[in-house]
């Protein structure tokens, strides 16, 4: 296959980007995007350029470091995938791909594709944990919880992080993202003493970090490569409008 | 080959008295830091994996002041997250048989009688209480209807001792590690470092006393004084180019505490993985496991004749097919440990029977699995697998059998570590995958995150008390000239690497050394292959030098230059590795020299001459390094031939 890629190059912050055009000759369908954009890469380092700028890490869709808009969709758009699990037979031969990092006003661009999504850690900080402190927790099976509610909160806690819920959100929200987490850790029995808290700091906090409001146009769920359900949106702003009557 | 031996003693410093009471008593020995002290230590924690995180959030929680480094841009991402199988747990929640005792005996007889015992039992007496404090966290573990904790079989083990979360046990157990963390960072306990890499340890006097560190986005490379430094920085797969490990792990961290004087632990002890998807390739830039769980149900599988190689797997009649690990080793059959089912597939594969391109690949099929349990019990045991599978292969495996071959996955060696994962060099601490100690010659299932959460949630907080308390180190100052000299000395190498402005990129001298190691030091090796890549290595890394070309400037996020310089101990690193391999005339576990094999085509270990861990003491760059020899000593756990048949 031989590609055309137009990719957003941006040396930093400051300094305003735009988008480079290049040809990706001879590419397998069996190469991974990322391994695609790894051998355009090596092409530009033997012509003495900059190579492209862009995270990844594990390559298996699961650590959540990959990023990139594909064509206008965070990761491609291929259901319950991320952009490093994206197999080149997904395009055609011929095809122009447009490039682009994640873009929302909490994830400031560090160069090229490259974005800083640490606002998504301050949020965790903020409320996203149960406080145990290790030793001393009582025996494994002192708490049981019953399989439907264990099943649903390993559905919420499958989120990798990666914030491709965030770049698509025509609003730049982290609903899915934080509603993922508090939904997670409130259900399980373990997380009930701090439910309230839990949901009013991570809130607090997402607002602080300037993302957008939610007005559930469900796109968030589309793009998420854990397939995370809007249902725990639903479920968090439960959670969230009880714990401000109950605090009021 | 001769190896020079001095007098410097690797002393494990392990407690007297009985197996058992081992570690009891050592944590009563222990001396203690007054609560109202602990802030006044610093420690440093490199890496945010298992290991890391784990230990990080402990040691804030009791009262220190801790530092946390990573390279990734959040401590979420660390390649443990990639972990799926699950984690071994002597919880006899089964009541089948299970003890703190047995997985004792099942890791030390799996890692070919080349661990440390009295490491290996304290592993399986705290084993339980990482299932305790992880459920506690909210780790959401598979349960049982009446809820339960759930257990399944795993690689090697004939007890049902593993805890898992779907396929991604190791994503919920980092997740639980980092929240830990993430509370300590949020309430100002721990200073966290993403995307900054740590380039070197600092030395005064014998001790560890720092770190200097590059921050990856901005160039500035600064350095950070402690009291005490925890490397939890991972294995060095990655030397083989293609691994099942994350594009950015690799050997920087534990090379260059090397180099300052940290002795390295049996670097040939590398596993190889039996179940991976098979290379497509030369673009390749990673192989992806299948979890091993898969075995529980799916039957490996060849053909028996080679000409039944070419055609699809359903038109091979079921007596053509020879399911070679079943007929090999009955008791154990399909569930046979890493190292054995890698080489038995190497070995059908060689004579001409595998299947899938180039021939290097075995099937691993379901049909029997998906009849006797339907293809609704099968999704929810591996559903996630078989979409991995079919995303990455484009073939659904529900229909046809997966093609696997084996990949290297993860290193049972590591940096020297005493009993309390100190290495020899005073204040540096060495924990999870990157120190030697637990695995012996190859690691089990599961226990990789079993011992990277021990080492992190229970060992590592006790004794790294027992330092401060008794040797009472003083921190030192930022500008102390070992610090400026570390700080010129890391710009000074990118300086060199950024200068050398050669025609080739290091991704291509990285490939080249990864197939050079896979070919003579990977699951099979012998003297003449070893030799011939300890010619090869020094040339390739001239090469290197004297031809890479890194683009951009050392200010900048550069990610061409972090990556070369991770290549640039690799490249040294390999050396240590050949070497080390050469010198272990036996084969065991992970390591398997051909010339050492029994008449049946199984390890031939020697216990009389090579019951020893071998502990590498750099000695500058034109010289051999020295060896140093740890004995091992098994009092509970009686020397045998492991055998699975």
């Amino acid at each position: 296959m031989n590609l055309t890629l137009r990719v957003w190059r941006q040396k930093n912050r400051q300094t305003p980007g735009r988008f480079e055009t290049y040809q990706a000759k001879e590419v397998s369908p069996d190469m991974s995007f990322l391994e695609m954009l790894d051998v355009v890469n090596e092409g530009l380092v033997e012509r003495g350029q900059e190579p492209i700028t862009f995270d990844s890490d594990c390559r298996e869709g699961i650590c959540g470091m990959c990023s990139l808009v594909i064509n206008g969709v965070p990761h491609g758009g291929h259901r319950g995938t991320a952009t490093c699990q994206l197999q080149m037979r997904r395009f055609n031969d011929g095809q122009t791909i447009t490039v682009e990092p994640w873009r929302a006003r909490a994830f400031p661009i560090l160069k090229d594709l490259a974005s800083n999504r640490s606002a998504l850690d301050r949020i965790i900080q903020a409320g996203g944990f149960i406080s145990v402190n290790t030793g001393g927790a009582p025996d494994g099976n002192a708490l049981p919880v019953s399989k439907e509610i264990a099943d649903r909160a390993m559905d919420a806690a499958a989120c990798i992080g990666c914030g491709a819920c965030v770049a698509v959100c025509k609003n730049a929200s982290a609903m899915l993202f934080v509603a993922a987490k508090v939904s997670h850790l409130n259900l399980l029995p373990q997380g009930k003493a701090e439910k309230d808290r839990r949901v009013l700091n991570m809130v607090r906090q997402m607002d602080a970090e300037g993302f957008g409001n939610c007005t559930v146009t469900g796109s968030c769920e589309a793009v998420c490569p854990k397939e995370i359900s809007l249902n725990f949106i639903a479920k968090m702003n439960r959670d969230y409008g009880l714990a401000l009557l109950k605090n009021r | 080959m001769q190896h020079n031996l001095d007098n410097m003693k690797l002393d494990a410093h392990i407690p007297s008295g009985p197996l058992a009471a081992k570690w009891d008593r050592h944590r009563f020995e222990m001396k203690l830091v007054n609560p109202a002290n602990k802030r006044k230590f610093e420690v440093i924690v490199v890496g945010s994996g298992l290991a890391g995180a784990s230990a990080a959030a402990s040691l804030a929680e009791l009262g220190y002041a801790v530092k946390c480094f990573c390279f990734q841009d959040s401590p979420r991402r660390a390649h443990s997250i990639a972990a799926q199988g699950g984690i071994n747990a002597a919880k006899n929640y089964q009541n089948d048989g299970d003890s703190v005792y047995r997985l004792f005996y099942d890791t030390v007889k799996g890692g070919d009688f080349r661990s440390r015992e009295a490491n290996v039992y304290r592993l399986a007496e705290v084993s339980a209480d990482i299932i305790d404090q992880c459920a506690a966290q909210g780790v959401p573990f598979a349960r049982e209807y009446g809820g339960l904790l759930a257990n399944r079989s795993f690689g090697g083990a004939q007890v049902s001792r593993t805890f898992y979360a779907r396929g991604q046990t190791g994503q919920q157990l980092l997740l639980g590690a980092y929240q830990a963390l993430s509370r300590q960072i949020g309430c100002g306990a721990v200073q966290m470092f993403p995307r900054t890499e740590m380039l070197d340890v600092v030395v005064i006097d014998g001790q560890a006393k720092g770190i200097v560190a590059r921050n990856l986005v901005t160039g500035e490379i600064t350095p950070h004084p402690a009291e005490a430094v925890v490397l939890a920085t991972g294995g060095y797969a990655n030397v083989f180019f293609l691994s099942t490990n994350a594009k950015g792990c690799n050997v920087t961290a534990t090379w260059r505490a090397y180099k300052k004087g940290a002795v390295f632990a049996n670097p040939c002890f590398t596993q190889i993985h039996p179940t991976c998807i098979p290379v497509s390739g030369e673009h390749q830039s990673k192989l992806t496991l299948m979890s091993e769980s898969l075995r529980n149900d799916g039957r490996v599988w060849v053909p028996k004749r080679k000409e039944d190689c070419g055609k699809p797997p359903s038109a091979i009649l079921e007596a053509d097919r020879d399911y070679y690990l079943e007929r090999k080793y009955p008791s154990f059959g399909n569930l046979a440990p890493r190292d054995i089912s890698s080489r038995a597939a190497k070995e059908v594969c060689d004579s001409g029977r595998g299947v899938g391109p180039g021939g290097r690949g075995v099937y691993l099929d379901f049909s029997e699995a998906l009849q006797r349990l339907g293809e609704r019990v099968v999704r929810e045991r591996y559903g996630n697998l078989f979409d991995m599978y079919e995303k990455i292969t484009g073939e659904n495996a529900y229909q046809a059998p997966m093609r696997i071959y084996p990949a290297a996955h993860y290193v049972m060696g590591g940096l020297w570590v005493d009993y309390n994962v100190m290495s020899n060099l005073p204040g540096l601490f060495v924990i999870g995958e990157a120190n030697f100690s637990d695995h012996g010659a190859n690691r089990l299932g599961a226990s990789a995150l079993m011992q990277g959460l021990a080492d992190g949630y229970f060992i590592l907080p006790y004794t790294i008390g027992n330092y401060f308390a008794s040797v009472k180190p003083v921190r030192a100052s930022a500008s102390h000239p070992e610090f400026k000299k570390a700080c010129q000395e890391a710009n000074a190498f990118i300086t060199r690497l950024l200068s050398v402005k050669g025609k080739r990129t290091a991704m291509s001298l990285h490939r080249e050394l990864g197939k050079l190691l896979w070919d003579k030091c990977g699951m099979a090796r012998n003297e003449a292959g070893l030799k011939e890549a300890l010619k090869r290595i020094p040339e390739l890394r001239a090469e290197f030098w004297h031809n890479v070309c890194v683009p951009g400037e050392g200010s900048d996020l550069n990610q061409s230059l972090e990556y070369a310089g991770r290549v640039a101990d690799f490249m040294e690193f390999a050396e240590l590795l050949c070497l080390d391999a050469l010198h272990r005339r036996e084969s065991c576990g992970g390591h398997f020299r051909e010339e050492f094999q029994t008449p049946d085509g199984e390890a031939l270990r020697d216990d009389e001459n090579f019951a020893y861990v071998a502990g590498w003491e750099y000695q500058g760059p034109d010289r051999p390094p020295l060896m140093h020899k740890e004995p091992l000593v098994y009092e509970e756990a009686h020397l045998s031939t492991r055998s699975y048949k």
